[in-house]
C-alpha cells in the first residue's frame, strides 16, 4: 500500500515535468531534449535560494517562473523559430530540433558545471514525517505532490476553458488548419514553448525538495518525460497525467521489490511495450 | 474476365464512414472510371486497393488473391501500380533514376543493363526520353506527372491506379495526357481512373462507377451513366436533374 | 566497375597502406591519436551508412560498443581476441536487428529517444547483474600490443568502406535512398521499408560492437560506466554530421579535425568538453546542415559561376 502511495506521490511530480514537455512537443512541435536541464536549473534555483536566502522552495516559483518563461521564450525565438521556418516537413523539423536542443542541453550542462561544479546538491526541507493510511511519508513529497496537482489542474482548466488554451489544443491536433481559423501559429507556439519550460522549471524546484540532483542528472529526467509523453499520447493532458502516475507507481514497485538501480530499465520496458502495441499512446490519435 | 474486384468495401475513420459497402469489378484491359463529387470516397477506395489504407470491412480481389490484408509493398509486387493525387517524385534523384525505382523492386526485379533498357523504354513511351538526366526540380508540372507515370508503368503492372492524374493540366497538356493513357491500353494494362475531368472520362473510360457520399450510385456504360438523372443530381444538385 | 570506381578503390587501399605504417614510426602519442582517428572513422562511417540516407539519428553507438567490450571481457580467457571480434560483430548485428524490429516501423523520433537511453539502460542492467554476481568489473589482460590493435581497427575501417561502397551500388543502397526521399513511394514500388531499415541498421550495430571488442584490452579494466559511456554516441553523431553524410568519406572529414579539437580541449579545458559538444551540435544545425562536404559542394557550385 505504501508503495502505491509513494508511487502516486512520485507520479504527481513526474506529471508536472512531463506536462512541460507535452506542451513543447505537442503544441510547439519541438522535441526538447534540453528539458531535463531546465528541470535541474529550476532545482538549482530552489536550492540556492533556500540555502542562501532561506526562501521556502514552495515560494521559489515566484522567481523561477518568470525567468524560466522569458528564457524559454527567447530560446524559441532565437534558436528554434528559424528551424521551424526552414523545415520543409515535419520529419526535418524533428531532426533539426533534436540536434539543436541536444546542443542546448550540453551547453546547459556545461554552464551549470562551470557555475555550480559537479557536486550533488540537496537540502533538507520539510522532511518531517506525515502519516497517510497508516504509513509514513515525507512531508516534502506530499507538499510537492499537492503543488503538482494544483498546477496540473490549473493547466488542464486553462487548456480547456480559455481561448488561448483551446487555440493551443487546436494547434496540437491539427497544425495545418489552425492557421486557417485565425490562430497566430508562430506566436502561440512560442508561448506554448515558454510555458512548457516554465512548468518544467517549477517542477524542478519542487522535485529538489526530496531528490538529489546534480548537473548531469538532467538526461534521465528528459528520458522519463519523453517516455511519459509518448505513453500518454502527445498533446493530451489527461494522458500525460495518467502515464506519469503509472510510471511513478511502476518505478516505485521495481525499486522496492527488485532493485532501486533498475528504475530506468522499468521505464524502458514500459516504453517498449507501448511502442510495440500502441505507439500512439493511451490517448493519442493515430496519425494517418 | 474480372481482373480486379472489390466487394463490401468499407472504410470508417472513427465516426466518419468514408466508403460504405462498395462493390464493383474491373475487367481485363478495361479502363474503368471511378467518378463522383468531391468527398465521395474515390481516393479512399483507390488507397484501399493499393494498400495505403486498410479497409475496415470488405474484400479486394485481384486475380483470385485477396489484397485487403496485405501491406502496400506486397500489393505492388503482385503487379498493382499507382500514381498519387499530389505528384510524388524522388527529389534527390534524376529523372531516369526516378523511373528505375519503379522497376527494381516490383514483380520483375530488374537490375543492371535490363533495368536501364526498361527505364529508357518507359521514358520514351511517356515522351521524356530527352530529359533522362535532368534533375526533378527543373521539370514542369506535366513532366513530373509523366515521370510518375513512367515509374508506375516500368514494372509492367497488370493494374494501374491513376489518382486524378489529369488534374491541373491546361487544354493542350490534357490532350497529350489523354493520348498517353489511351496508349497504355496497348501495353495490356487494366486501368482504374479516378477523375473529375469530364472530357477525359468520356473519351477514355469504357465503364464508370459513380460514387457519392461513400456509396455507389450507379455503374455502367460511360455514355449512359453520365446522362443518368441520379448522377447529374449528385454533381449539380436537384435543380438541374 | 567504372574507372572512377577503380580510382576510388586504389585511393582507399593506398591510404590504408600508408596509415598502416604509422606504428613503425612512432608508438606513443601519434599512435594513440591515430587509434582514436581510426576508431572514430569506423564508428562514424558505419553510423552514416544507416543514419545518412534514412535520416534516423542513432545514439546507440555506445550501447553496441559496450556490448562488444563485454564480449571480449567475458571471453578472452577461453578464446583468442581475433575470434571474439567477429562474435561481437554477430551479437551487435542481432541486437541491432531486435531494436530495429521494435522501433524502426515508427517515426524517427521514437528511434532517437529509444537509442538515447539505450546505453544507460544496458549499463543499469549490467551493473545490477554484476552487483548480484559479486564481480564489479573484469580485468582484460592480454599480450596484444597497441600496434596490433591499431592494425585491427584499420582493417575494420577498410571493411566498413568496402561494405559501404558495395551497399551504395546495390539494390539495398537504392532502396534506402528511395526511403530517405519518400517512404510512401518506397512502399508503393515494392520496397519492404521496415525490413530494409532493420538490415541496414545491423551494419553500425555490428561495427560498433567490433570496435568495442578490439579496444577492450586497451582499457584493461572493463566495468559498466566505462564500457557504456553515453558520450561516445554523441561524439560519433557530431563527427559524422560535421563531415557530412552525403558521401562515404564524409564522416572521415569530420573525424580528423574533431579528434584533434577534442584532444586539445581535454588537455587544456577538461571541464568544458561538454560545452564543446553543445556548441558543435548548434554549429551543425545552423552553419553546416550538410556537413563540411556540403559546404565544399556549395563553394564549388558558386565557383562554377552559379550555374544550376
Amino acid at each position: 500500500m505504501d508503495i502505491l502511495i509513494t508511487g502516486i506521490l512520485l507520479g504527481g511530480t513526474y506529471a508536472l515535468i512531463a506536462m512541460g514537455l507535452n506542451l513543447q512537443y505537442g503544441v510547439a512541435r519541438i522535441m526538447n531534449l534540453a528539458n531535463g536541464e531546465m528541470l535541474v536549473a529550476g532545482g538549482f534555483a530552489a536550492f540556492w535560494f533556500y540555502v542562501n536566502q532561506a526562501l521556502s522552495p514552495l515560494l521559489t516559483w515566484v522567481l523561477v517562473a518568470p525567468v524560466a518563461f522569458l528564457l524559454n521564450w527567447l530560446i524559441y525565438q532565437i534558436i528554434l523559430r528559424p528551424l521551424v521556418k526552414r523545415a520543409k516537413n515535419r520529419g526535418m523539423l524533428e531532426r533539426d530540433s533534436i540536434l539543436a536542443t541536444f546542443g542546448l542541453s550540453f551547453i546547459g550542462v556545461g554552464v551549470m558545471l562551470a557555475s555550480f561544479g559537479g557536486d550533488y546538491f540537496s537540502y533538507s526541507f520539510a522532511a518531517t514525517p506525515v502519516v497517510i493510511f497508516g504509513d509514513t511519508f515525507g512531508l516534502n513529497r506530499v507538499l510537492s505532490f499537492v503543488a503538482a496537482v494544483i498546477l496540473c489542474g490549473a493547466v488542464y482548466l486553462w487548456m480547456h476553458f480559455t481561448r488561448i488554451g483551446m487555440a493551443m489544443r487546436a494547434l496540437a491536433v491539427e497544425p495545418r488548419s489552425a492557421g486557417l481559423v485565425g490562430i497566430k501559429v508562430s506566436k502561440l507556439a512560442a508561448i506554448a514553448f515558454a510555458l512548457g519550460g516554465t512548468i518544467t522549471a517549477v517542477g524542478g524546484s519542487l522535485i529538489s525538495t526530496y531528490l538529489t540532483l546534480d548537473a548531469s542528472t538532467g538526461v534521465v529526467f528528459t528520458l522519463k518525460a519523453l517516455i511519459i509523453v509518448i505513453m500518454g499520447g502527445v498533446g493530451d493532458i489527461r494522458g500525460t497525467i495518467i502515464a506519469a502516475l503509472m510510471l511513478g507507481i511502476i518505478e516505485t514497485l521495481v525499486a522496492s521489490l527488485i532493485d532501486p538501480g533498475l528504475t530506468l530499465a522499468a521505464a524502458y520496458l514500459l516504453f517498449i511495450l507501448i511502442l510495440l502495441f500502441r505507439p500512439q499512446g493511451l490517448f493519442g490519435r493515430v496519425r494517418s | 474476365m474480372s481482373e480486379l474486384s472489390v466487394s463490401g468495401l468499407t472504410k470508417r475513420f472513427g465516426g466518419l464512414v468514408a466508403v460504405n459497402d462498395l462493390s464493383f469489378s474491373v475487367n481485363q484491359h478495361e479502363i474503368l472510371g471511378l467518378i463522383g463529387p468531391n468527398g465521395s470516397g474515390k481516393s479512399t477506395t483507390l488507397n484501399m486497393i493499393s494498400g495505403s489504407l486498410k479497409p475496415t470491412e470488405g474484400i479486394v480481389n485481384f486475380r483470385n488473391r485477396e489484397l485487403q490484408d496485405l501491406p502496400a509493398h506486397k500489393i505492388s509486387r503482385l503487379g498493382v501500380s499507382r500514381t498519387f493525387q499530389l505528384v510524388r517524385t524522388l527529389p534527390s534523384m534524376s529523372v531516369v533514376e526516378n523511373v528505375m525505382a519503379g522497376a527494381v523492386f516490383g514483380h520483375k526485379r530488374l537490375w543492371g543493363k535490363r533495368l536501364q533498357q526498361a527505364a529508357s523504354e518507359a521514358l520514351e513511351r511517356v515522351g521524356m526520353a530527352d530529359k533522362r538526366g535532368a534533375a526533378i526540380s527543373q521539370l514542369t508540372y506535366i513532366d513530373t506527372k509523366r515521370v510518375e507515370l513512367a515509374r508506375a508503368m516500368v514494372s509492367d503492372p497488370r493494374v494501374l491506379l491513376l489518382d486524378e492524374w489529369l488534374a491541373g493540366l491546361n487544354p493542350s497538356e490534357l490532350e497529350i495526357g489523354i493520348d498517353l493513357i489511351h496508349s497504355l491500353r496497348e501495353q495490356g494494362v487494366t486501368v482504374v481512373l479516378v477523375e473529375h475531368v469530364m472530357d477525359a472520362i468520356r473519351s477514355l473510360c469504357d465503364r464508370c462507377v459513380v460514387m457519392a457520399s461513400g456509396q455507389m450510385i450507379i455503374e455502367g456504360n460511360t455514355h449512359d451513366v453520365l446522362q443518368h438523372p441520379e448522377v447529374i443530381k449528385a454533381y449539380l444538385g436537384d435543380d438541374d436533374a | 566497375m567504372t574507372s572512377k570506381e577503380w580510382r576510388q578503390l586504389t585511393l582507399l587501399l593506398v591510404a590504408v597502406a600508408l596509415m598502416a605504417l604509422i606504428p613503425l614510426g612512432d608508438d606513443g602519442y601519434w599512435l594513440s591519436i591515430c587509434i582514436s582517428i581510426v576508431m572514430f572513422t569506423a564508428l562514424a562511417t558505419s553510423w552514416s551508412i544507416f543514419s545518412g540516407p534514412t535520416h534516423y539519428i542513432s545514439l546507440a553507438s555506445a550501447a553496441f560498443f559496450g556490448i562488444g567490450s563485454y564480449v571480449t571481457a567475458l571471453g578472452f580467457e577461453s578464446l583468442s581476441l581475433w575470434v571474439l571480434v567477429p562474435i561481437a560483430g554477430v551479437m551487435g548485428a542481432l541486437i541491432a536487428a531486435l531494436i530495429g524490429l521494435a522501433t524502426l516501423r515508427l517515426s524517427g523520433v521514437y528511434f532517437v529517444i529509444f537509442t538515447l537511453g539505450l546505453a544507460e539502460l544496458i549499463r543499469q542492467i549490467t551493473t545490477w547483474v554484476q552487483n548480484a554476481s559479486g564481480q564489479k568489473g573484469f580485468y582484460v589482460l592480454t599480450d596484444v600490443t597497441e600496434s596490433q590493435l591499431y592494425w585491427a581497427l584499420l582493417g575494420l575501417c577498410l571493411f566498413v568502406f568496402l561494405l559501404g561502397g558495395l551497399i551504395e551500388r546495390s539494390r539495398l543502397g537504392f532502396a534506402v535512398r528511395i526511403i530517405g526521399d519518400d517512404e510512401a513511394v518506397a512502399r508503393h514500388v515494392g520496397i519492404n521499408t521496415a525490413l530494409t531499415k532493420v538490415i541496414l541498421f545491423m551494419v553500425p550495430g555490428a561495427v560498433a560492437a567490433m570496435v568495442g571488442a578490439i579496444l577492450a584490452p586497451r582499457y584493461v579494466y572493463i566495468e559498466p560506466s566505462l564500457a557504456f559511456a553515453p558520450i561516445l554516441s554523441f561524439q560519433v553523431v557530431i563527427m559524422a554530421l560535421l563531415g557530412g553524410t552525403g558521401r562515404l568519406w564524409g564522416p572521415l572529414v569530420g573525424v580528423v579535425p574533431f579528434t584533434f579539437l577534442w584532444e586539445f580541449l581535454s588537455s587544456t579545458f577538461p571541464n568544458q568538453t561538454t560545452l564543446l559538444l553543445g556548441v558543435a551540435f548548434l554549429v551543425i544545425v545552423f552553419v553546416l546542415p550538410q556537413g563540411f562536404i556540403g559546404l565544399f559542394a556549395s563553394i564549388k557550385r558558386r565557383m562554377n559561376g552559379g550555374r544550376a
